[in-house]
């Protein structure tokens, strides 16, 4: 009790020299003041993102230098470091911020009825919609799914089912390759077998479903694989113990326990592949009228009219960046809706595998 | 049965009838599907040479009809035509990547080791946000929104760094230059290194961050110590993952950059390199004949350039991994 | 080089379940005292809180006072990093740093704190730490290979050779052999009581005939039921507690009717 009695006059080694909690706050206040007072003076005229920009840079250097006074050296090091890694994912929330407001308040100007009724058909200037590049974006994609899902999904059952040996290896790798072709050689490939099997210059909605389905097969095989190596051991080796031949235990007990992750798995490669831009033009092409079939003629699907809208507008470009954008504003919340349904149907409908 | 309990009285078995048993009968069911497996994982070597073929079979004139007929009917001598273009490729990614592994590490070191616990699994989906947004939206944000936003910047960089070769020459007006795209580049690889590099972080085992920490290392030091040496083979193969999506981007470029067919390092002026594949997507529609041959050929080029960075990548992390510690 | 050390009333808990409670104990520098009781019984998370380790745990603290020659571990402003600086600790399983030379591990610690060492400091200190966790002789002519190109044995002195390099106060350490074969389970054990003639040790270990072998001081854990925090049952010298144990339950696990 004495030894106690005595720490409460002589000071605690062991917290010497460390700096109040309030000190962080108020270095980052005033670098910021500084910030916009030497943007004031020195830069064009105030604004929001050089004082945060120049109060950011002021303040790396001065907590560090304020913390190597008190501190010490090396949690000086530690408070910048922790200063620099904070500050770089604030660093990223700026551009995925911005985009999302820039989309959401440009967009919601042409988010009406005309925009998902009408096409560009005749369209010149203000008016018209983007209904073709709706279809077409559902066709296409559609055609995609159902080409690449069997081919990606069979590929991941042999993969995990019963791939052993140098063929195994060989398919996983060159999985892996095809994941790193760049979209739009997926697009000149689509277009390239379109010219040698029925003519050059021939451009229409399934050759841009090829060109998906290549970039689509790979992101299947991935996500599906991991689901069917997630299934355990166990349930496959109590169905072999009931004498269930192997094709029958994949289709009756690995395939149902992945189900719902599989259908997931499915849902965000659609929303992966739904904004693929560059192959869609070049093998699908661009029109302003609605086409619903596939195997004729161009096709305009939603990414590829948000690029034209903005490329190639007509006299008064303010109508075209308006489109542009309401089109740009359909395609991210497409592609959120169906994450946010992968997501879903993945928690949801997750088997409990005990664990 | 008769041979299965003639196995059970031998006592070693003599060489050349290790089989106990014949081996049973493969069900249809079985033969039938396992084939159907197998041709699916066949068929994709069957599209990747269909790929490799078909662009090779289209691009081949290109390639081989004369520089003079070029000149007149494509767009000239190919591989002088290309080389700006290449230049442009490789120099836009050099500013992307630049720009974008630093933040797409830290980012990762924060969700992986400084955020709050609880929050570090949300944190991470909002940066995966970012790899959801579609990429003509992203070129549509950066020549609009990012570029007027940016364009002071670059007048300043421009007037008091001028002196740097990469920053000097006529400042553009408009803000549309090959930095700015280069900053849209960077944005749409962080997800990708941010995602693989916050996985290897997390796998750090935890004996050796506990080793660091017990010699009373600060949080930066056991980083220093245990985290990043055990990661390294990991950052190296994501930031060339990052670099091969870099290279073949399109639409973010093609819409920010106007390109031109010159070869300059300077960054910050409405002269800017195009990249192969933003010069493919803009001339693609309006060409036709040896044109077009030599839009492909030039995809040919990307391909294999990618094809390279990728592979690349993935033996540098087989060959490390037997030094990363993870034994 | 040593210090007492003092806890008061010391409980440890990971978010709402209280792991260990109510501890009180008094260890004595220049001493080795040792942890024993049955698996789970909290004698491992009781040994880091003594340098703060526990708290590494996201949800895990304390209530109580851990006080070092007086001056409390868990005093109000007190940075943790600094404690582990003068608390050292061994693990269980050897854990040199992977991609660093031997000379590099046994340096780490100290090298945090002085960044630039003169060459014939850095090999002095070097050399006497390895001497001091016998290593010396095995690996004075590899000391630039990797650390985890040694034994199981050979890495556990590598680990404490880097722990005792910082000169700590105490030196923790959480079943250091049992990972380790017999011959250099004896090498470590030999090591320990050289090192308790500079050192204030604790160890925690399952193995009875090492805490008699090892330890002057042994401190006996036991749990009431699973889901029940760990206690302290009863603490005194090595021999009598081994010998006449007062508790009933001390006892009953000395001689193996449980544990």
């Amino acid at each position: 009790m004495s030894t106690l009695t005595s720490t409460t006059n002589k000071v605690n080694p062991l917290t010497a020299g460390q700096l109040p909690g309030f000190a962080l706050w108020v270095t980052l206040a005033g670098s910021v003041v500084i910030g916009g007072i030497i943007d004031s003076l020195v830069f064009y005229g105030f604004d929001i993102w050089t004082t945060a920009f120049l109060g950011a840079v002021i303040f790396l250097p001065v907590i560090y230098a304020v913390a190597r006074g008190v501190e010490g050296r090396r949690a000086a090091a530690d408070r910048l470091a922790t200063a620099l890694v904070s500050g770089a994912f604030l660093l990223a929330l700026l551009p995925l911020v911005s985009l999302l407001w820039e989309t959401l308040s440009n967009g919601v100007a042409r988010f009406d009825a005309t925009f998902f009724t009408w096409s560009m058909r005749n369209v010149i200037g203000d008016g018209g919609g983007a209904i073709h590049a709706l279809y077409g974006t559902l066709i296409v994609t559609g055609i995609a799914t159902l080409i690449s899902v069997p081919i990606g999904l069979m590929t991941a059952i042999y993969l995990v089912e019963y791939g052993r040996g140098p063929l195994a290896r060989g398919i996983t790798f060159f999985v892996d390759v095809m994941t790193g072709i760049p979209s739009i050689v997926a697009g000149l490939f689509a277009y390239a077998l379109m010219a040698i099997v029925f003519g050059p210059g021939t451009v229409n909605g399934f050759s841009g479903s090829i060109a998906l389905t290549v970039l689509m097969i790979p992101i299947v095989v991935r996500a599906t694989e991991e689901l069917l190596r997630i299934v355990p051991n166990e349930l496959r080796e109590a169905s072999y113990a009931l004498g269930v031949p192997k094709w029958r235990t994949i289709l009756s007990v690995v395939l149902p326990t992945a189900l719902s992750g599989i259908v997931s798995g499915i849902i965000l490669s659609i929303a992966r592949i739904i904004g693929e831009t560059a192959p869609l033009m070049i093998a699908a092409g661009f029109t302003n009228s609605i086409n619903t079939n596939p195997f004729a003629n161009p096709m305009m699907t939603l990414p590829v009219f948000v690029y034209d809208q903005y490329a190639h507008p007509g006299i008064e470009r303010v109508f075209y960046n308006e489109r542009a954008w309401t089109g740009a504003l359909t395609l991210i919340a497409l592609v959120m809706v169906l994450n946010l349904l992968g997501r879903f149907i993945a928690k949801r409908f997750a088997p409990q595998t005990g664990r | 049965m008769a041979t299965v309990t003639q196995s059970t009285q031998e006592v070693t078995p003599s060489p050349g009838s290790e089989r106990a048993a014949p081996p049973p009968r493969r069900r249809i069911g079985d033969r039938v599907f396992s084939g159907v497996a197998t041709g699916s994982g066949i068929t994709i070597l069957v599209i990747l040479v269909a790929v490799a073929g078909f662009l090779l079979m289209q691009a081949f004139p290109a390639l081989t009809t004369s520089p003079d007929v070029l000149e007149e009917q494509g767009y000239g001598e190919f591989w002088s035509w290309i080389l700006p273009f290449a230049w442009g490729t490789v120099w836009a990614s050099f500013w992307a990547l630049l720009l974008g592994v630093p933040v797409a590490i830290g980012i990762a070191l924060f969700i992986s080791h400084y955020a709050p616990r609880r929050l570090a699994s949300g944190l991470g989906y909002v940066i995966d946000l970012l790899a959801a947004v579609p990429s003509v939206v992203f070129g549509l944000w950066g020549s609009i929104v990012l570029a007027t936003a940016v364009q002071p910047l670059w007048m300043w960089l421009n007037e008091y760094f001028g002196w740097i070769p990469f920053f000097a020459g006529q400042v553009s007006g408009t803000g549309r230059t090959l930095l700015t795209a280069s900053i849209v580049l960077a944005v749409m690889i962080l997800p990708i290194i941010t995602s693989l590099c916050r996985e290897i972080f997390l796998q750090t085992p935890v004996l050796h961050e506990e080793a660091a920490l017990a010699l009373g290392a600060t949080r930066w030091e056991m980083v220093k110590m245990s985290v990043l040496p055990f990661a390294r083979a990991g950052i190296i193969s994501s930031v060339m993952l990052g670099l091969g999506r870099a290279l073949g981007e399109t639409m973010a470029v093609a819409m920010v950059l106007s390109g031109a067919p010159v070869i300059t390092v300077e960054v910050l002026t409405s002269q800017n390199p195009n990249t192969i594949a933003a010069v493919i997507a803009q001339n693609f529609a309006e060409a036709y004949g040896l044109k077009t041959n030599q839009l492909i050929a030039g995809g040919l080029v990307l391909f294999a350039i990618t094809l390279l960075v990728n592979m690349g990548a993935r033996l540098i992390v087989s060959r490390y991994k037997e030094f990363s510690g993870a034994n | 080089m040593s210090k007492r050390i003092e806890v008061n009333d010391l409980n440890c808990y990971y978010g709402k379940f209280k792991a260990v409670e109510d501890v009180t104990m008094t260890i004595e520098p220049r001493s080795v005292t040792a942890f024993i009781g049955p698996s789970g019984c909290g004698k491992s998370t009781f040994l880091r809180t003594l340098n703060r380790m526990h708290e590494v745990i996201p949800g895990a603290f304390v209530e109580g006072d851990v006080l070092l020659d007086g001056n409390n571990l868990y005093g109000p402003g007190v940075d943790p990093v600094n404690v582990r600086r003068q608390v050292g600790m061994v693990f269980q399983r050897p854990n040199p740093f992977p991609t660093m030379s031997i000379k590099d591990n046994v340096l780490a610690g100290y090298r945090l704190n002085k960044q630039r060492m003169r060459a014939s400091e850095a090999d002095s200190l070097l050399e006497s730490s390895l001497k001091s966790a016998n290593l010396w002789e095995e690996v004075k002519q590899r000391l630039d290979k990797p650390g985890s190109g040694l034994s199981g044995g050979q890495q556990q002195r590598l680990c404490i050779a880097r722990a005792i390099a910082m000169q700590p106060e105490v030196l923790l350490m959480d079943e250091p052999c049992s990972a380790l074969d017999p011959i250099s389970t004896l090498a470590v054990e030999d090591l320990i009581q050289e090192l308790k003639e500079t050192y204030t040790i604790v160890i925690v270990t399952h193995n009875m005939q090492q805490a008699a072998r090892v330890s002057d001081e042994t401190a006996f854990f036991n749990i009431a039921g699973t889901g029940a925090p760990g206690r302290l049952i009863e603490m005194g010298s090595t021999d009598k507690i081994f010998a006449t144990p007062d508790v009933q339950a001390t006892e009953d696990y000395i001689t193996g009717r449980f544990g």
